[in-house]
C-alpha cells in the first residue's frame, strides 16, 4: 500500500484514534493469552492486543513510518473482542480498532474491486433491507431451480477461491413453512424484535421460530417496519459514518419508549446494537435515544431464561436420547455484552440431551464477520484447532447465537467431513425442536 | 545492522521465524514498563540450543546486543532492547524435556508458560510454589531471569529457590551446566544462583531444572477489612510475630481495591481503607488451627469485618483480583508506574506510612499493594506520562520511597528485578564493593557487553535525595 503517505496516515490516526483510549493499555500482556490471532500466529506480539494498540500509538505519534506490515497486524485481528474481558485495565479496544480501521479507510486509495465490493456491500446490501432481500430470493432460486445441483455438478465453484465453494455448500436449505405454530402464553412483557439483515433472509426460518418462541414464553412481539442491518459490518471496516446512518435509521424504526425490550437472536448484531449510545454519543440529537434503545438491548437466551424457559424445558418429560450437545459462544455476545450463561441454561434444562463444554468455547471461530474471506488462512487456522476441540467433546450437536458463526460451524462440519455425524445449529432452532 | 549479518542470522533460524518488519520490530520494543520503548533490529525465534549458540557467535563476533524476551510483562524495562540489535524469543522453545518423579524434579524449556508446570505435576500431586501474578502470560526463563517472586513468596520463597539447574548458552558461545538433580551439591561457586535473576546479562539460559514439592493437601482463604491502614499492616506484623507462616499475606488499599472490584465484580468492600487477603495451606487440622488464630488477630488489630471464600472457585476469584491488581489501576489515569519496595516485615507499617506521606508530599496519587507477609510493596503512582512537571514529581517520590525502604533495612526491588529502570538506585543498596564485585564478574563473563547491554549497570548513580520523613 504505497499509495498512503506517512504524513497522511498520521493525521488520519490523530483526527480518529482516541489518545486517551491508547494511554488506557499499560502494556502488562494480560491480553496476550486471550486473543486467538496471537494464540494461532505462534505468539507473534504484533498479532496480540498489546501489539495492536502500541503500533496504532506509534502511527500517531509518529514513531514509525505506515507500510504494509503495520496494515497487515491491523487487517489480522478478528474483532472478537475476547481481549476486554481479560483486560484489568479496562482498554476500550473495540472502538480502538474501529476508530484504527476508519483512519485507515479514510486516506487508503482503494483498487477499483475494492471500491465496487465495499460501495455494493454497504451503501446497498447492507443499508437497505429490501435489496438484502432481493439478494438472498436469487440465492433462494438458485437453490430451488436446480441450478445449485448443476453448478455443482459441472464444477464451475473449482474456479472461485475454496472458501467460495465451501460457502456454496453450507448455504441453508430455502425457508419452508409448513409447521403448525405453537402455543401463545399470556403476554408478559412487549418487545420489539430486531431481525437482522442476514437472520431476515438466509435465516428467516429461524427468525419465525425466535417470534414463536418469544410468544410462547409471554411476549407480544413487534417487528419494527423499516428497521435496516445494524451497521457492524460497516464499523468493523472502518465506515463508522455509514454505521452511524444505518443506526439513526433503526433508532427512527423502533419505538423505544413503547417496549419493554429490544430483543435479537445474533451475537454480532446485538453487541453492535448495544454499544448505538456510543457509536451515537456526539450526535446533538438521537444521543439520549441512542442511550434509552442501548438500555433495552437483549438477546434471545437472556430473554427466554428471563421468562422461565428454564423451568419450562426442565418440566418437559425426557426421551431416551444419546445426542451429546456443545456450544460455541458469539464472540460478540460473550465478550461484549457479557451473555456466558444463559444459552447454556437453556441447553442445559434440555432433558433428552447431554451438554458437554466446548474447550475453548470462548475462543473465536474464525468466522467474524467477513474475516473468513479476508483472511482465509489465519481462518482456517483457527477453525480446524476448534474443529479439533469438537472432535474431542465427540459432540452431535453444536450449537451457536450468532449468524456466522453458526455458517463457520457448518463449513468446519464439511471440512472436517463430519457432516454424517454432527450438525450446527442456532440455539433458537434448537430449542424450536425441543419445546414443539 | 549491515544487510550481510542479518542474513547470516536469518539464515540460523530461518527467515519463517525470523521478524523483521516494521510492525514486528515495534511489537518487541517494548515491554510492560511504561517510558522505555527501542526498536531491536531483528526479532529471532531459535528451535534449539545450538541455534543459540550459533547467534551467540555471529553476535559475539559483530559486537551485536542480544536480548532473550519471554512474554514481555517486565516490569523494570528487562527486556526493552534500549541498545538495539537481537531479540531473542523462546516461543519455540516451550517443551518439557523430564517430570523425575523419583527425584522430584522437571526440566522444561524456558519457553514454557509458568502456571503450565502446574498444570503439568499437579496430576501427579506434585507443586511448583512461585507464583508472580504473571503466571498465565510470563514464561518460566523470564521468572528465572529475574528471580520472580508471587502471592505464595511468604511461605516458600522465591524463584531462586526451586531452581536446581541451568544450560546457559555463554556470551562466546560456550555451554555451561551448572548444578543438577541433587538434593546436596557444594562444588565451587553457586553459579545456579547468579544466573537466577541476572536478566539476561550473563548469558542466554535454554533448559531449567526446576525442584517440586508435594502438593499442600489443603487451603483456606480469608478476607480481612480495615477502616486505618496502619491497623491492616499491625494486623500483618502480629500474624508473623505470632509465629505463623501462611502460604499468602496480601494487602491492597482503597484506591487498589475500588478498581479490582471495578474489573471483576466480586463483591469487595470499596468504603474500607485497606483489606488483607490471607491464605494458609498444608495439613487440613493445622490450617484450621492457624486461620482461626489468624482471624482472631485480624480483629484484635481493628478489622471492621471478615470473609471466608467458601469455595475454591471464590478463593480463586480473589488471588485473580490481587493478582490483576497493578493492571486494574491503569483504569484511574493514563500511566500507572509501580515500584517494588521492599522492607524487613517488621517495618511494614512504617514503610506503608512514608508512602503515604511521600504521596501527599509531592501531591501525587500513590495506591499500595503488595505481599505484606513478605515486606514486598508495590506502591504504584498513578499519573500521566504527557505532564513533563508531574513525571519530575513522580521520580523524585519514588527515589525517596526507596531511599525510605533502604533506611528500613530494604531493598529496591523485590521481585521485578532491576532492569534499566532501577539501575540508578542498585548502587543505593548493594553498596560501591558491591557494585564493583557485579561489574567484575560482568566483565569476566561478558567481555564484549553483548549480553542485555544497558541493563542492571546504570552509566550514574542517583544521588541521594535529602530525605525529610515528617
Amino acid at each position: 500500500m504505497a499509495s498512503v503517505q506517512t504524513a497522511d496516515i498520521r493525521q488520519a490516526f490523530v483526527t480518529h484514534v482516541d489518545d486517551n483510549r491508547l494511554m488506557d493499555c499499560m502494556r502488562c500482556g494480560f491480553c496476550l493469552p486471550a486473543c486467538p490471532t496471537y494464540i494461532h500466529s505462534d505468539q507473534d506480539e504484533t498479532q496480540s492486543p498489546r501489539g495492536r494498540i502500541a503500533l496504532m500509538k506509534a502511527v500517531r505519534d509518529g514513531t514509525i513510518a505506515w507500510d504494509g506490515s503495520i496494515e497487515e497486524a491491523f487487517d489480522l485481528c478478528l474483532g472478537c473482542r475476547a481481549c476486554e474481558p481479560a483486560c484489568p485495565a479496562g482498554v476500550q479496544y473495540g472502538i480502538l480498532i474501529e476508530e484504527t480501521r476508519e483512519a485507515i479507510q479514510s486516506v487508503k486509495k482503494q483498487s477499483l474491486k475494492e471500491r465496487i465490493v465495499r460501495k455494493g456491500a454497504f451503501e446497498h446490501l447492507f443499508a437497505d433491507q429490501r435489496k438484502m432481500k432481493t439478494a438472498v430470493n436469487l440465492v433462494t432460486f438458485y437453490q430451488k431451480s436446480g441450478l445449485q445441483k448443476v453448478v455443482r455438478k459441472i464444477g464451475f465453484l473449482e474456479l472461485f477461491p475454496p472458501f467460495m465453494k465451501e460457502m456454496e455448500q453450507i448455504l441453508p436449505e430455502p425457508a419452508k413453512r409448513s409447521r403448525p405454530s405453537m402455543d401463545k402464553a399470556q403476554v408478559q412483557v412487549k418487545v420489539a424484535f430486531f431481525a437482522g439483515c442476514l437472520m431476515d433472509t438466509l435465516f428467516q426460518e429461524t427468525n419465525r421460530r425466535t417470534i414463536e418462541l418469544l410468544e410462547k414464553f409471554g411476549c407480544e412481539v413487534v417487528i419494527p417496519k423499516g428497521q435496516q442491518c445494524c451497521g457492524a459490518l460497516h464499523g468493523h471496516s472502518g465506515e463508522l459514518d455509514k454505521a452511524r446512518r444505518n443506526a439513526r435509521s433503526n433508532l427512527a424504526a423502533f419505538d423505544v419508549v413503547g417496549v419493554d425490550f429490544i430483543v435479537n437472536n445474533a451475537g454480532g448484531c446485538g453487541a453492535f446494537l448495544a454499544e448505538y449510545d456510543q457509536l451515537l454519543e456526539q450526535d446533538p440529537v438521537l444521543a439520549t435515544k441512542a442511550q434509552q434503545f442501548t438500555a433495552k438491548q437483549i438477546d434471545i437466551s437472556s430473554l427466554l431464561v428471563k421468562l422461565g424457559a428454564v423451568a419450562y424445558l426442565e418440566s418437559l418429560p425426557a426421551t431416551a436420547s444419546t445426542e451429546l450437545v456443545t456450544y460455541q459462544d458469539s464472540c460478540h455476545l460473550r465478550n461484549v455484552n457479557g451473555v456466558k450463561e444463559p444459552p447454556r441454561d437453556i441447553l442445559k434444562a434440555v432433558k433428552d440431551c447431554t451438554f458437554v463444554e466446548l474447550p475453548g468455547a470462548d475462543l473465536c471461530c474464525g468466522s467474524a464477520g467477513i474475516y473468513n474471506v479476508l483472511q482465509p488462512e489465519m481462518a482456517s487456522r483457527i477453525l480446524a484447532s476448534k474443529m479439533m476441540e469438537v472432535k474431542g467433546v465427540q459432540a452431535s450437536t453444536i450449537i451457536t447465537t450468532n449468524p456466522g458463526c453458526l455458517l463457520q460451524m457448518k463449513v468446519g462440519i464439511e471440512r472436517e467431513g463430519l457432516s454424517a455425524t454432527t450438525r450446527a445449529l442456532h440455539l433458537v432452532d434448537f430449542m424450536y425442536e425441543k419445546v414443539r | 545492522m549491515e544487510t550481510k549479518i542479518l542474513e547470516q542470522l536469518v539464515a540460523i533460524t530461518g527467515s519463517q521465524y525470523a521478524k523483521t518488519t516494521a510492525a514486528q520490530k515495534l511489537a518487541y520494543s517494548y515491554d510492560a514498563t511504561p517510558n522505555f520503548q527501542a526498536m531491536p533490529d531483528v526479532i529471532l525465534s531459535p528451535g534449539s540450543t545450538e541455534d543459540i549458540q550459533a547467534i551467540v557467535k555471529v553476535c559475539a563476533t559483530h559486537r551485536i546486543p542480544i536480548i532473550s524476551r519471554g512474554s514481555g510483562t517486565n516490569l523494570a524495562a528487562g527486556t526493552v532492547p534500549t541498545a538495539g540489535g537481537v531479540v531473542l524469543l523462546f516461543n519455540r522453545m516451550n517443551q518439557l524435556l523430564e517430570l523425575d518423579e523419583g527425584n522430584l524434579t522437571i526440566t522444561v524449556q524456558p519457553g514454557m508458560i509458568t502456571s503450565e508446570i502446574n498444570a503439568l505435576v499437579e496430576p501427579k500431586g506434585l507443586f511448583y510454589p512461585p507464583d508472580p501474578s504473571s503466571m498465565n502470560i510470563s514464561t518460566i526463563g523470564g521468572n528465572v531471569s529475574e528471580n520472580s517472586g508471587g502471592l505464595r513468596g511468604l511461605k516458600y520463597g522465591v524463584t531462586r529457590d526451586y531452581v536446581k539447574g541451568l544450560t546457559i548458552v555463554l556470551p562466546n558461545g560456550e555451554l555451561l551446566k551448572t548444578g543438577g538433580k541433587l538434593a546436596k551439591d557444594v562444588a565451587g561457586y553457586d553459579l545456579t544462583s547468579l544466573y537466577v535473576g541476572s536478566e539476561g546479562t550473563l548469558g542466554v539460559i535454554t533448559e531449567i531444572t526446576l525442584s517440586l514439592i508435594p502438593a499442600p493437601a489443603s487451603k483456606q482463604t480469608l478476607l480481612a477489612f480495615y477502616n486505618h491502614l496502619e491497623e491492616a499492616a499491625e494486623a500483618v506484623s502480629s500474624i508473623i510475630a505470632a509465629k505463623i507462616i501462611p502460604t499468602t499475606l496480601e494487602f491492597m488499599d482503597k484506591g487498589t481495591i475500588e478498581t479490582v472490584e471495578d474489573f471483576m465484580n466480586i463483591g469487595l468492600p470499596t468504603d474500607c481503607e485497606a483489606m488483607l487477603l490471607i491464605e494458609q495451606d498444608g495439613d487440613p487440622l493445622i490450617v484450621e488451627k492457624d486461620m482461626a488464630l489468624m482471624h482472631q488477630l485480624c480483629m484484635e488489630q481493628g478489622a471492621t469485618s471478615t470473609q471466608h471464600a467458601q469455595t475454591e472457585v471464590e478463593a480463586e476469584q480473589l488471588r485473580i483480583g490481587r493478582r490483576s491488581a497493578l493492571s486494574a489501576l491503569a483504569r484511574k489515569r493514563p500511566t500507572t508506574i509501580l515500584e517494588d519496595a521492599t522492607v524487613p516485615r517488621s517495618e511494614i507499617a512504617n514503610m506503608v506510612k512514608a508512602i503515604q506521606q511521600i504521596a501527599d508530599k509531592y501531591d501525587l496519587v500513590i495506591c499500595t499493594f503488595g505481599h505484606a507477609g513478605d515486606g514486598n510493596l508495590h506502591p504504584t503512582c498513578l499519573t500521566d506520562a504527557r505532564d513533563q512537571e508531574e513525571m519530575l514529581r513522580v521520580e523524585a517520590a519514588f527515589s525517596e520511597i526507596f531511599e525510605h525502604a533502604i533506611q528500613l533495612g530494604g531493598t529496591i526491588t523485590g521481585e521485578h528485578g532491576v532492569g534499566e529502570m532501577k539501575s540508578p538506585y542498585l548502587e543505593w543498596k548493594v553498596g560501591a564493593a558491591g557494585m564493583e564485585v557485579m561489574r567484575n564478574i560482568k566483565k569476566a563473563v561478558d567481555p564484549l557487553q553483548i549480553m542485555n547491554p544497558g541493563k542492571i549497570f546504570a552509566k550514574d548513580t542517583k544521588k541521594r535525595v535529602v530525605v525529610q520523613h515528617g
